[in-house]
């Protein structure tokens, strides 16, 4: 598409919070169980049962309403939302119509080149459905497992505020680390914990009316609802440059193909026939448990970059990259604390710690490794206990194992060579064998001794100490 | 006297006294069932084994000198809405036909508790909807009074257990005067507590903001026992009030002195028979010469509270009874080509006829373009109908009224005629939509000899003045002696 | 008439019923009966009037967030019409969202 297009997106983002048990009944949210061993009366929808409200979801609810700049609902109430579907125990699902418990909030979010408000509709509270399983031994049936029914959810609508497919993964990215800062949901997008649907409409640049939207589904990573965004746009613009209309649907993304595709015709009208639900009392929220709950956010991304800045003298980079996860920046700080060196632990977080976590594909908290560890590993490397080049290996060994890198250092017999006598024998050798790099420098080719300095590492594993070698071996050459 | 003729006080007083044992109580329930519920067809289902092993525990707790709860040994009917743990719990409808629910609902388990014996579940209409057992998906439940006629709904079942003697005491559940009518046209006391006083959990939602489960019995001071034991606040249901409950037998006075009794003149307008009318004024007179102060209120908004009703209570059947798809439990449709196919299916031959009408009319009345003018109209008239009630309870302690508006009409009378069937609830609809309780009691005979009801409603929790003032009425007269003759 | 025999039929898809033809006509009279005797609604005035949805002033009721042990998984299939490998199994499903 050219520029004569304005882009208008908004996102719908469902969140699993991160509850012991399920919104309305005491079974185990745990991800991952064999199917339907989380399951009672309640969460099946058995004739007779009744819904009883979570507390600790409520506050969850109240506590991302409160970080993203919400009004919180001082009264609330959940309705039925009625639809037949197989994964749905009830045929209706608990949630929030007319009146959601958070409305009206706002996030700051920053792409490469700008930064913009996007403003918060509304999230509300609701409960999850079960799961289908297509592709059983026999094709005749599906086969449907209830352990996710009712793990408790909220849905966080945007205003169309965003403007490109890159502000959108920006924003969700933001909320993402929002969300893992507050501890309310563990975000995992590949286990379902975070979805998000997208609303897309292009219109002629400068007109006021917004085009008629599409409804994306089915995006199950944030380059999946970058990719769907740009292709729905391009399709979208290539409809109204052929002078037709786009048609106001659902189109489902398919992540093989690369394309979104209509879901006309296969999905019937829905009419949910919401209405108060008559099992579950209104919630009313006063100042009080406000203030409770106020007291439990932390430290927000932003103010936790603006503090690395400020209080580590970090470049603005690494407190980005730092901030952006909880727990990253938490294992920086802690690591911080232990050995007051931010700059360099910032390098060796966002350096070896965070590709060795990409390789192995996990988790900060996942990994072996500890700050006290990686302080411990800093602090020989001060002291000429190992040389930087050896410092890799005994990190890569610390996230292997998990070992105490003194552990490591003695097993494996990586202590810097920084003994006159020891080294000097090593040296010795290495001019005997090298007569005419040895010939070099005395000619005159200064760095003929970068080359000797480099076959001494070589003989002693890396272990020499390197400005003690070159020292010694200017001195015995001369 | 045989033991199933007595009431529960009765035979708690021979089990202590070591007079009979449970056990000889509960095999003179069934020696009755046995001669009478060819007749009556009362039962859906029968538990005699559990409750035989149930009375001989009692039995051994009186052998070794223990203390036993006045409902301990007496035998109990539960309406087929309510579950019972491994036994099965139909709602009389054929889509529930072979359901056996994992758990019991919290009444039947306090019960359980008790020590009560819980001797059958009990028919009723579908779902509870209707005011015959006409809809009963399996048969319908005569009247023990005349075995032509029906004895109310939809807790007939029930009703008719207790007046045919086949029960001391049973269960009913009442969303818009499903105790209260066929405890009058059975002739029996039958109560609505306060919604929210009874836990609901465990029992089949019909409609939720109106449904509240109350007991059957044969006198006053059964229902006071009855009500001791079933009320109080439940964790598994929200809507349960957290609420001490009183020793409701403490308020077995026979004093009506104090007391304000007001008298609705919208109850004794058009529809009402005249028979009905008589002995219910009989009944206003006979509480004046008592001493109460009896005098005409009005409730100006109760020509309003049926087509009220009749819209919010099908909206919230029609969400409650969409849980019911073949799925999880109960019936599911052979041949279904397809998901929906057995949807549909499933749903149209597992339910019956007025079911279908009330889901057909509430997913109407709930969607898209009508919700406000129906479910949202009818739930601002429920708050005139309820304001209605607060303001005369401000002056008075009970209001009194006929029950039902005619006495037992005959089975097939009325069931080709929704609205007119409908009719059978105009005194007794209000209450529900209020949340306030009532209760019926025996106040005299029609020329066919069938019984005729009166109401007493009160104030949210305040059903100690209901007992108080049924309870001197009883003690004042004769009619709750009587009993059909089978 | 308020509503006709189509609307019935669009609402018994939305309740996932099937109707007989026959049914469908005595199903949209008696609807129809129904309908107009609510219509006596409409003689009140309810503009300024707030809706009753629970009848008790009930609110914030809650539960802990503690785990409690669920259902036996043999017992939860119990009464299921058909299952497999631990699941409840229905007729094939096409995807279409939710």
């Amino acid at each position: 598409m050219g520029a004569d297009y304005e882009v208008t997106i908004g996102l719908e983002v469902h969140a699993q919070l991160d509850t012991n048990t399920k919104i309305f009944c005491s079974c185990s949210t745990e991800f991952g169980a064999e199917p339907n061993v989380h399951t009672c009366p309640v969460c099946l929808g058995l004739p007779g049962v009744l819904p009883v409200l979570n507390k600790k979801a409520v506050e969850y609810a109240i506590k991302t309403g409160l970080a993203l700049n919400c009004d919180i609902a001082s009264f609330s109430k959940f309705d039925r939302k009625n639809y037949f579907y197989p994964d749905l125990p009830k045929a209706y699902q608990i949630s929030q119509f007319d009146l959601p418990l958070c409305t009206d909030g706002h996030i700051n979010v920053k792409t490469e080149d700008e930064e913009v408000r996007v403003r918060i509709n509304r999230i509300h509270m609701e409960e999850d459905a079960g799961k289908l399983v297509h592709d059983g031994t026999t094709d005749e049936g599906s086969l449907v497992d209830y352990n996710r029914v009712g793990t408790p959810l909220i849905e966080i609508v945007t205003e169309p505020d965003i403007h490109s497919p890159a502000q959108a993964v920006a924003y969700l990215k933001e909320l993402k680390s929002i969300l893992e800062y507050l501890e309310v949901s563990d975000c995992n997008m590949a286990e379902g914990s975070l979805r998000c649907d997208a609303n897309a409409s292009i219109k002629p640049k400068g007109q006021e009316e917004l085009g008629t939207k599409t409804e994306l589904k089915n995006m199950n990573s944030f380059k999946a609802i970058e990719k769907a965004l740009k292709y729905e746009i391009k399709r979208q613009a290539k409809v109204l440059n052929a002078g037709k209309e786009v048609i106001q649907e659902t189109r489902m993304w398919d992540d093989d193909l690369g394309k979104t595709f209509s879901m006309r015709g296969k999905e019937e009208a829905h009419d949910y026939r919401y209405f108060p639900e008559p099992d579950l009392v209104p919630m009313e929220v006063d100042e009080s448990w406000l203030e409770k709950i106020e007291e439990d956010i932390p430290e927000l991304p932003t103010d936790r970059k603006a503090r690395f800045i400020n209080e580590f003298g970090l470049p603005e980079y690494d407190a980005e990259v730092l901030t952006d996860s909880k727990d990253i920046a938490d294992f920086f700080e802690a690591t911080v604390n232990k050995h007051d060196d931010p700059k360099s632990v910032s390098n060796w977080v966002m350096g070896d710690l965070m590709r060795l976590l990409n390789e192995e594909n996990l988790e900060i908290n996942e990994a072996d490794i500890t700050a006290d560890g990686l302080a411990e590993m800093l602090a020989l490397m001060d002291d000429g206990t190992i040389s930087s080049k050896i410092a890799k290996t005994v990190f890569e060994e610390m996230f292997k194992t998990g070992k105490d890198p003194d552990t490591i250092v003695e097993e494996k017999g990586l202590k810097q060579i920084s003994d006159e006598d020891e080294l000097g024998n090593v040296i010795d050798g290495v001019i005997e064998n090298n007569p005419d790099a040895v010939a070099d420098y005395k000619g005159g080719k200064d760095q003929a001794i970068g080359y000797l300095v480099g076959q001494v590492m070589k003989e002693t594993r890396g272990k020499a100490d390197p400005q003690l070698t070159n020292q010694m071996l200017r001195e015995k050459l001369s | 006297m045989e033991l199933y003729e007595l009431t529960a006080h009765e035979l708690h007083e021979k089990l202590t006294a070591g007079e009979v044992s449970a056990e000889e109580v509960i095999n003179s329930i069934y020696q009755r069932i046995e001669e009478t519920e060819e007749d009556v067809k009362a039962y859906v289902t029968l538990t005699k084994e559990e409750a035989l092993n149930k009375a001989k525990k009692v039995d051994e707790r009186l052998a070794d000198g223990e203390d036993i709860n006045p409902l301990a040994g007496i035998p109990v009917a539960i309406k087929d809405n309510m579950c019972t743990e491994g036994i099965k719990t139909t709602c009389s409808s054929n889509i529930l036909h072979n359901f056996k629910p994992p758990y019991n609902a919290t009444v039947v388990q306090k019960l359980n508790d008790e020590d009560a014996v819980m001797i059958g579940k009990t028919n009723l209409d579908e779902f509870a909807m209707g005011s015959s057992t006409e809809n009963s998906g399996f048969f319908t439940t005569k009247n023990p009074w005349d075995l032509e006629r029906v004895p109310g709904g939809s807790s007939g079942g029930s009703a008719a257990a207790v007046a045919a003697n086949e029960a001391i005491i049973s269960l009913g559940s009442d969303t818009g005067g499903s105790i209260r009518q066929p405890a009058a046209l059975c002739g029996v006391v039958g109560m609505k507590p306060t919604y929210g006083f009874v836990s609901r959990y465990g029992l089949v939602a019909f409609a939720s903001s109106l449904d509240q489960i109350g007991p059957f019995s044969k006198d006053v001071e059964d229902c006071a026992l009855a009500l001791n034991y079933i009320c109080g606040h439940d964790p598994h249901d929200s809507t349960s009030v957290e609420r001490e409950v009183p020793d409701f037998t403490e308020s077995l006075v026979d004093d009506v002195s104090e007391m304000k009794v007001g008298i609705p003149k919208e109850y004794f307008g058009e529809g009402i028979d005249a028979e009905v009318k008589e002995a219910v004024e009989a009944a206003i007179a006979k509480l004046e010469e008592l001493g109460a102060t009896c005098e005409e209120v009005s409730l100006p908004h109760t020509e309003y509270a049926l087509p009220t009703y009749y819209l919010i209570a099908p909206a919230e059947a029609s969400s409650n009874l969409a849980r019911y798809d073949g799925v999880r439990y109960g019936y599911r449709a052979e041949g279904a080509n397809s998901l929906i196919d057995m949807f549909k299916k499933t749903r149209s031959e597992g339910f019956g006829d007025e079911v279908k009408r009330r889901i057909m009319l509430g997913t109407y009345a709930l969607s898209s373009g009508y919700y406000d003018a129906y479910y949202l109209k009818a739930q601002k008239v429920r708050t005139l109908i309820k304001d209605d009630f607060e303001k005369v309870f401000e002056e008075y302690d009970v209001l009194i009224s006929p029950t039902s508006p005619t006495t037992a009409f005959k089975i097939g009378e009325k069931s080709d005629d929704p609205l007119q069937m409908y009719m059978s609830d105009l005194c007794t609809i209000p209450a529900n939509l209020a949340g306030i309780p009532g209760i019926s009691i025996p106040c005299g005979f029609d020329n066919d000899g069938l019984p005729i009801g009166l109401q007493l409603l009160g104030n949210h929790f305040d059903e100690e003045k209901l007992i108080q003032v049924a309870y001197t009425f009883e003690q004042n007269t004769d009619f709750h002696k009587e009993s059909a003759e089978l | 008439m308020k509503i006709d025999q189509a609307t019935v039929e669009k609402v018994a898809m939305l309740a996932r019923l099937e109707l007989a033809s026959d049914e469908e006509e005595k199903m949209t009279e008696q609807l129809n009966d129904i309908l107009d005797y609510a219509d006596k609604l409409n003689e009140l005035d309810t503009e300024d009037v707030k809706p009753t949805a629970h009848a008790l002033p009930i609110k914030n009721v809650f539960r802990e967030d503690v785990v409690e042990e669920s259902l036996d998984r043999d017992i939860a299939l119990k009464n299921a019409p058909e299952k497999e490998s631990g699941s409840f199994k229905v007729p094939k499903v096409i995807e279409t969202g939710e």
